[in-house]
């Protein structure tokens, strides 16, 4: 597998990572492993300037609470409508969908994605599972998958491209800016979705670098 | 990168269609999903409501928080099914309850249950006197506690998903649990700096497994998380034992023995997401009431940490 060439720290894009609560640790190890810098985000002040945003895994009923209490949820709101490329699995994929199932009455999320989620949907820990994914477009074979307590996408628009699917329900899918997995790559010890993801996030930020109108318009 | 690889079958590239449930990866993964929460001691769907409100990440179902069992006295058993059950009714987080050391009878009828983990616990009153449970044999996840490195690698030499400080639950007092973090992060931190035959000197002097031993000395890192558990009461204790290191925490009889338990508990997960910025520390700590009573450790008849081997 390879990874991105070695580039000036200050050219790395910057990933923001949430870090009110869930497995921060995990993702932080392999977004750097793929050449990010990475920003933990507890604060307002922590989303300036960033190139994407990782929405991790954890409690989504406990980071959903943080949210509000730490004063995030608006501003992350506003980012992700600005189309912040933003990457979220398990808890982080709840948090982005139209439409939650079976949470608590007053769980809300930020409705960015056309998924609608039931939390817990393969059922309790007993039934959480690893298993083997293939993921469109990915090289290399198939992407190990790691599905704890995980969120069932029972139903999803048609804006949204599934990349991977198990039994016929999508597991990992993206529309727009937004990449959504119900499954936990930072735990698999595979970079290749992390450096895929990374690596897509160039492009918005040379668009930006580079104003001018060549005439194309 | 990633501190399962000695133990976890390399993922990927199987050939097998079918789902692996109750794996190694699968039961640290859920651990590590409970990175920077709080889990709460619960006795009954109320106090479990109360706990999902303030924003814990999961509630461990126990019959009396430890306060009350060492004022009671008496065997400390695993909880009534029924109230579990009510439990796991009311709450969406994950549900974990405890079993005796040694108790796997008890171990067997929680999996029954399907708790979300199973705590091997020295808050109850111990099953064996030599043995703890072999946790392999289980799909359910176990947390079990520990003074030290020996201890902590014991417990994962015997199936255990997750390490607990001990500390001394039920007195409102953090001192052991900062003993018991302090010893487990430190002894790390000089196992990484021993050579490879200095590890076998290791090995024997912790009465732990060479390989965890030799793990451990190249990762800097236990294999599986580290939470705290044992006397945190106030917001300051969560974020004292977070700086030092732990990865969660479990508030056992600190937020239903207080004053206001709601208000309590929703400023404990505060501190414990925001464990090094010391102004917001200060902004959650405010008028919260009284801190459950606190006990002197050298006043105990009983020390629960001294329980399993």
């Amino acid at each position: 597998m390879s990874l991105p060439a070695p580039q000036e720290v200050a050219d790395r894009p910057l990933v923001g990572l949430l870090a009110v609560q869930g497995a921060v640790e995990r993702h932080r190890d392999m977004l750097e492993a793929v050449g990010a810098r990475v920003r933990e985000i507890r604060q307002p002040a922590h989303l300036d300037g960033l190139d994407g945003l990782v929405l991790p895994g954890g409690e989504s009923t406990t980071m959903a609470l943080l949210l509000d209490r730490c004063g995030i949820r608006q501003p992350l709101q506003d980012a992700l409508a600005d189309g912040l490329p933003t990457f979220g699995t398990c808890a982080g994929m709840i948090l982005l969908a139209r439409e939650i199932l079976d949470g608590r009455g007053d769980q809300w999320s930020f409705e960015t994605v056309d998924v609608s989620v039931r939390r817990n949907g393969y059922g309790r820990q007993s039934a959480s599972f690893e298993t083997s994914l293939v993921v469109d477009g990915l090289d290399g074979g198939p992407f190990p998958g790691v599905f704890i307590r995980a969120p069932l996408i029972e139903a999803h628009g048609p804006a949204v491209r599934p990349l991977a699917t198990l039994d016929g329900v999508p597991v990992l899918c993206e529309q727009g800016p937004f990449l959504l997995a119900a499954f936990h790559p930072e735990l698999s010890g595979d970079l290749r979705l992390h450096a895929r993801w990374v690596a897509s996030l160039d492009r918005p930020t040379e668009r930006l670098v580079v104003p001018e109108p060549t005439g194309a318009e | 990168m990633s501190d399962h690889s000695t133990t976890q079958a390399s993922g990927g590239s199987g050939s097998d269609d079918g789902a692996r449930t109750g794996t190694d990866l699968v039961k640290r993964g859920l651990a590590e999903m409970l990175s920077g929460g709080v889990i709460m001691d619960v006795v009954d769907a109320e106090q479990a409501r109360v706990a999902e409100d303030a924003g814990a990440v999961a509630v461990m179902a126990l019959e009396r928080v430890p306060a009350d069992i060492r004022a009671d006295g008496g065997v400390a058993r695993m909880s009534d099914p029924e109230m579990i059950e009510g439990i796991q009714a009311t709450v969406t987080i994950p549900v974990m309850a405890k079993a005796r050391i040694g108790h796997f009878a008890e171990a067997q009828i929680l999996a029954a249950l399907d708790v979300d983990y199973i705590d091997e616990s020295e808050v109850l009153t111990p099953a064996d006197e030599a043995h703890h449970i072999d946790k392999w044999a289980f799909t359910v996840p176990f947390v079990c506690g520990a003074t030290n490195l020996g201890e902590a690698l014991r417990r994962i030499s015997e199936g255990a998903a997750l390490i607990r400080s001990k500390g001394e639950a039920g007195t409102g007092n953090i001192v052991e649990a900062v003993r018991h973090l302090r010893s487990i992060r430190g002894d790390i931190r000089k196992l990484t700096q021993a050579d490879a035959a200095e590890q076998f000197e290791w090995a024997k002097r912790l009465s732990a497994p060479l390989p965890l031993v030799q793990e451990v000395a190249s990762t800097g890192r236990l294999p599986v998380p580290l939470f705290c558990a044992g006397g945190i009461a106030t917001p300051a204790d969560a974020a004292l034992v977070m700086q030092l290191g732990a990865e969660a925490v479990f508030v056992g009889s600190g937020i239903f023995k207080s004053d206001d338990p709601a208000r309590r508990a929703a400023a404990i997960v505060e501190a414990t997401t925001n464990y090094a910025d010391a102004s917001i520390l200060a902004k959650v700590s405010r008028g919260l009431g009284s801190a459950m009573d606190g006990i002197e450790i050298d006043s105990l008849d009983t020390r629960l940490s001294d329980r399993g081997w």
